[in-house]
């Protein structure tokens, strides 16, 4: 396999006395999308943040093509910004409603491309503009002139006209409705192969990380809990969290028989809490469980898993 | 049997600069006692603010038609008349249980409020019923949570709250706007289940209106599909999702995302987008996206037709 563009090692965020993160470490590769699912407060955009550095981290390292992004100095980050770039979830609120989205477009280039005339830039702006599914004939618009869908087309062409390294999409579908969320994903999925682009794909929703992703990243308050590829992950989840999650989604037809879900609701997450944070929820928790924290080990090749259960869990527990 | 809902011809409207925009359009349905009616359609498709106007909340939209309740007419009724009705046996919850629950007042009073309000008991009875609910939905520690402010729940605690709050005076119709929406998948299946249990236990009929098809196909007996204002087809849940009829229906089942069958290389879409509010469209507000749309889709507006248990508005459905 070929070298990290994307190094993660024990990276933690606190918050005041709340741990946001902590002990995430993972291995993103060239030209690979990996998605990153978990519920609302597991720490998935703080994920996002942190390596962005938008937030601190208490410790850790970020390792992104050689340099750690934690600790070289703010010129050098800002340099290495056009090769990270975020697509948010809000597609109107990531933009300015005063700047048109020819502008919009235009900025990332100003600022990394100094040199460029203005004609070499509003023809970059326009081929970006047609490339995401837009005419070119609408950089003159304002955000507010165009809906959902198109507003996130543009948070696309914006995030890619530089042509980045690593996009992160942090649920950049969630807000839309879903005759246009394929829409969207079609694209990604193309710029994706098109320029052997890297992706970690940030959403609540598993069917959509099924459809994108090689592989798939568990978070569960602040810690990951499982790491697989897509096709391990869906067909054969080690995590009993993993495993809640895939049977808590509605499915058409309705699923006949309720499977075991994730009882009762998730803890707030505390520093000094010792233990697997899952466990008061986990229907096969055991009394070391309590006590001691369940590091992130290789189960299978390729397969990582956080639970004290996870050779068992492989095959089916009564 | 009377019907526990009927709505006829009922259109909703909103003034604006260059003329009026109708948010529903002619709508027609019914909903019978003990029934539960699942309402889809993405935004903007009119199906939050059919039942608005059910509620009587419309605000400053222009509402005609009739929305008759139990055999009574609501619209243009009294407000004694419907404040008889509204939040005991007609009642709503919504997607955002922070924001529709007072953040001043306790759980136990916001629930005892409607006891006493709607059924005339005392404070301290009213009590007594509100935790009895909350033990109904499935609150754990259901007395300490009499005491507790909204912000000290969490979003699946507050919406089972409304939950109670919607049943406290045995409703014959509860409506419930996306009640899940806001909440995490492992609570959206628990409320989901709760919501089943309610039906089951009680008898209460259930409008339920969700832009997410999987959601209502595991609660809902019938399904109205809402585009751009209108019902574009409506039948039996597991014959609508087995064998769609509307164009628009077919799409937007193959949209949904699954987590089984095989992985595709590109997602299947709809085209284009939904029409704006007041874009005066001639013929089918669906053509401009519809792969089947020929000359006359573009003409002539389809009706609603079909047995009355299963209906579809298109010149060209599918077999």
């Amino acid at each position: 396999m070929n070298h990290p563009l994307l190094q993660v090692r024990d990276l933690r965020v606190d918050f005041g006395r709340h741990t946001a993160l902590r002990d995430v470490s993972f291995d993103l590769f060239r030209s690979e999308t990996m998605a990153l699912v978990g519920e609302s407060g597991s720490g998935k955009s703080t994920l996002a943040r942190a390596i962005l550095r938008l937030v601190g981290a208490a410790q850790g390292r970020v390792e992104f093509m050689g340099l750690d992004l934690l600790r070289i100095p703010a010129s050098q980050l800002r340099a290495q910004r056009r090769n990270l770039q975020i697509v948010f979830q809000d597609p109107l609120a990531s933009l300015d409603p005063r700047m048109s989205v020819g502008e919009a477009i235009a900025e990332p280039l100003r600022i990394f491309e100094p040199t460029l005339t203005a004609a070499e830039r509003s023809r970059r702006v326009a081929a970006m503009l047609e490339r995401v599914g837009l005419s070119a004939g609408l950089a003159g618009r304002y955000p507010h002139e165009f809906s959902g869908g198109q507003c996130q087309r543009i948070g696309i062409a914006r995030a890619m006209v530089l042509h980045p390294s690593l996009l992160i999409c942090d649920e950049a579908v969630s807000s839309l409705d879903v005759s246009i969320q394929g829409q969207i994903l079609n694209l990604l999925l193309d710029l994706q192969r098109e320029a052997g682009m890297t992706m970690l794909f940030i959403t609540h929703n598993l069917a959509v990380a099924r459809q994108l992703s090689h592989r798939v990243m568990v978070m569960y308050l602040g810690r990951l809990v499982e790491i697989a590829s897509c096709d391990a992950l869906f067909a054969a989840p080690v995590h009993p969290y993993t495993r809640a999650l895939l049977a808590a989604v509605p499915q058409i037809p309705p699923l006949a028989a309720a499977a075991p879900a994730a009882r009762g609701e998730r803890a707030v997450p505390d520093v000094t809490a010792s233990g697997c944070a899952f466990r008061d929820r986990c229907p096969y928790a055991l009394r070391v469980c309590e006590t001691t924290d369940p590091p992130l080990l290789e189960v299978a090749p390729g397969q990582w898993a956080a639970c004290h259960r996870s050779h068992e869990t492989l095959n089916p527990l009564s | 049997m009377v019907a526990t809902l009927r709505i006829d011809e009922l259109s909703v409207s909103f003034a604006h600069r260059t003329g009026t925009a109708a948010a529903v359009d002619g709508v027609s349905l019914c909903i019978a006692p003990a029934e539960c009616v699942g309402v889809v359609g993405e935004s903007g498709s009119g199906k939050t603010q059919l039942f608005l106007a059910v509620m009587g909340l419309a605000g400053n939209a222009k509402v005609s038609g009739s929305i008759r309740f139990q055999g009574e007419e609501l619209l243009g009724a009294a407000a004694p008349a419907i404040n008889r009705v509204r939040g005991s046996k007609l009642t709503m919850m919504f997607q955002d249980p922070m924001t529709s629950l007072t953040p001043h007042l306790s759980i136990g009073t916001q629930l005892a409020e409607v006891v006493v309000c709607h059924l005339g008991r005392s404070w301290g009875e009213a009590r007594i019923a509100a935790g009895r609910m909350l033990e109904r939905v499935r609150i754990p520690e259901p007395q300490r949570r009499l005491n507790q402010y909204p912000h000290e729940l969490s979003g699946g605690m507050r919406q089972r709250v409304m939950l109670a709050m919607s049943l406290l005076c045995e409703p014959a119709l509860v409506i419930a706007d996306e009640p899940t929406s806001a909440l995490d998948v492992t609570i959206q299946a628990q409320i989901i289940g709760l919501l089943r249990a309610v039906r089951g236990e009680a008898g209460t009929a259930l409008a339920l209106i969700s832009h997410d098809l999987a959601v209502v196909a595991g609660l809902a007996d019938r399904i109205l599909v809402m585009y751009a204002g209108r019902i574009v087809e409506h039948g039996a849940a597991a014959e609508l999702f087995r064998q769609p009829r509307h164009p628009y229906t077919a799409g937007l089942l193959e949209c949904v995302p699954s987590l089984s069958g095989p992985r595709l290389a590109r997602l299947p879409t709809l085209a284009g987008q939904p029409p704006r509010p007041g874009e005066a469209l001639q013929g089918c507000s669906f053509a401009p996206r519809c792969p089947r749309a020929a000359d006359r889709c573009r003409s002539e507006r389809p009706v609603l037709t079909g047995a009355s248990t299963r209906q579809v508005a298109c010149h060209f459905p599918l077999a």
